[in-house]
């Protein structure tokens, strides 16, 4: 009889290490990726000053699209929150260099003969995949995190969420699409040639 | 990603690591079949002789043991870089146009997408459109296209592709497939070798013109371990075939999960489905590696008990549809209309 007991402590002794362990796992990896997203930010925040005074000759005309640009991201660079609401802060600023760049790609879209220049495809390219990096940083964080809180919630693991100091992770907000659509119609307004 | 997905995603790789780890014992314990199964037989046949011509060490066997506990080992060592030899790939360092330049930019997209380092690229200088990834862990993969995709797909539909054999990395299906590549070509190097022993073996026989002794059970030993060694090549074929089709289905659908785009992934299979010229670079050893079928068998458009054994590749109609259906429910779900 006494041994059952052992048997039956020694399987739950057993299955809340592997329980706390697996929470562990899913905290660093959460952690890990949310510093990914930080590594591609940086990446972005360093690249565009370089990418503007490369087309800034070639695009005289669109003065204030690439000054928004810049001004975004200074803005974006500036933002060094810490705190509950630190991924939000991140975030806001982030979506508005998202879409200062997304109108500047917009900008290079309507002028041909400017994507016929060799760098400025260069440059298009440099952008796309910048924000794609940006953007699966952003997929793998909130895809984990997301995994993270399921599991903390879940009825067994639950249990040990204390234990383990788990905390929701919050998800990196993903901007409004009619956000988005907002400066194309602007853009239309003034086309020029 | 959802609960359901992670777990599969452990439960792959546990998969992958053990059936490796099964194929390379096998492996060692097919050819100390072979060597012993030869002393056994040779034991036999030189029972009566005088004591001095007797065989009484099993040195062949342990000789077999040692060399396949050797050639397994250094396969699974260099296993990538000889797949990679072997098709010619030409490795991407700086980036020399555009087009190589999106390529490093779209491995890299997908390197974060999946949460794995960045493998290192290759180019395979072949018309036919096709991909593989290699490599024995995810800290050290490879992927390879050639050069045929890299004009025929525009980005997504490129980036679907990288998904694709990166999902094939982060299950770990490349250790698997790399290895069994490298002891496939192995063993046909080692037929070619041993076609040649038993043929001198057989002459050497004739003109002793010994009457040899060997009981009926000695006799259909023996016939059963010839055998094995002609079909050694046939046996490790098949096993390539069967241990490739499931996973391409398991990959689709993890680079759908990295892109979040399962109907450029659709259009590129179309694309190289119809493209359909059959590759001069990648030999059938390393066939079962690709993302699409490299020989064009005739078999692989059907489903069933031959095709499953006689092809490496599923149907690519079916992974199309597949991933046509996953595409339009996610067109659904984001409230935009369905073409």
């Amino acid at each position: 009889m006494s041994w059952i007991l052992l048997i039956l402590i020694v399987a739950v002794v057993l299955w809340a290490v592997g329980a706390y362990n697996g929470l562990i796992s899913l905290k660093n990896q959460t952690l890990n990726a949310f510093q990914q997203i930080d590594v591609q930010l940086k990446r972005r925040h360093d690249l565009i000053p370089n990418l503007v005074s490369a087309v800034r000759g070639a695009m005289d005309f669109e003065k204030d699209t690439l000054e928004a640009v810049i001004q975004a991201r200074n803005q974006a660079v500036k933002v060094n929150a810490a705190g509950p609401d630190a991924v939000k802060q991140i975030s806001q600023a982030e979506n508005a260099l998202s879409g200062a760049l997304s109108r500047l790609m917009l900008v290079v879209e309507r002028y041909p003969q400017l994507k016929a220049t060799g760098n400025i495809a260069q440059l298009q390219e440099e952008l796309t995949s910048t924000e794609n990096k940006v953007s699966f940083a952003r997929q793998l964080y909130n895809d984990t995190a997301t995994q993270y809180n399921t599991k903390q919630q879940q009825f067994p693991t639950s249990l040990v969420t204390g234990w383990a100091h788990a905390e929701p992770a919050s998800l990196w907000e993903i901007e409004d699409k009619a956000e988005r659509e907002v400066p194309r119609v602007d853009l239309s307004m003034k086309p020029k040639s | 990603m959802t609960e359901e997905t992670s777990l599969n995603l452990f439960q792959q790789q546990d998969a992958n690591r053990r059936r490796t780890a099964w194929l390379i014992v096998c492996f060692v314990l097919f050819f100390a079949w072979l060597g012993f199964g030869g002393d056994y037989v040779y034991s036999r046949s030189t029972a009566h002789a005088p004591p001095a011509q007797q065989h009484r060490v099993w040195w062949f066997g342990f000789a077999m043991l040692g060399f396949g506990t050797a050639l397994a080992w250094y396969a699974y060592r260099t296993g990538p870089e000889k797949v990679l030899w072997a098709t010619g790939a030409e490795e991407v360092i700086n980036p020399a146009d555009d087009r190589q330049r999106q390529l490093v930019n779209v491995v890299e997209e997908m390197a974060i997408a999946a949460g794995v380092p960045r493998p290192r690229i290759w180019i395979v200088p072949d018309p036919d459109p096709n991909a593989f990834a290699t490599g024995n862990d995810p800290e050290h993969g490879h992927v390879a296209v050639t050069s045929g995709l890299l004009d025929l797909c525009n980005r997504d539909e490129l980036q679907a592709v990288i998904g694709h054999e990166l999902g094939h990395i982060k299950n770990l299906d490349v250790r698997l497939m790399t290895t069994l590549a490298a002891l496939v070509g192995a063993v046909l190097l080692m037929r070619n070798g041993a076609s040649r022993i038993f043929v001198s073996e057989r002459g050497v026989g004739g003109r002793g013109g010994r009457k040899s002794d060997l009981g009926p059970l000695t006799v259909v030993l023996l016939i059963v371990w010839i055998l094995s060694w002609m079909l050694a090549p046939f046996i490790t074929q098949l096993l390539a075939l069967a241990v490739s089709r499931k996973r391409e289905y398991l990959a689709d659908a993890m680079g759908a999960q990295f892109t979040r785009n399962p109907l450029a992934l659709a259009r590129a299979l179309e694309k190289i489905e119809m493209a359909g010229t059959p590759s001069t670079h990648i030999k059938s050893g390393a066939a079962h590696m690709c993302i699409a079928d490299p020989l064009g068998r005739p078999l692989g458009s059907r489903e069933g008990l031959l095709a499953d054994v006689l092809t490496t590749h599923p149907p690519m109609a079916k992974r199309i549809a597949i991933l046509k259906g996953m595409g339009y429910a996610q067109l659904k779900r984001e409230g935009g209309a369905v073409p």
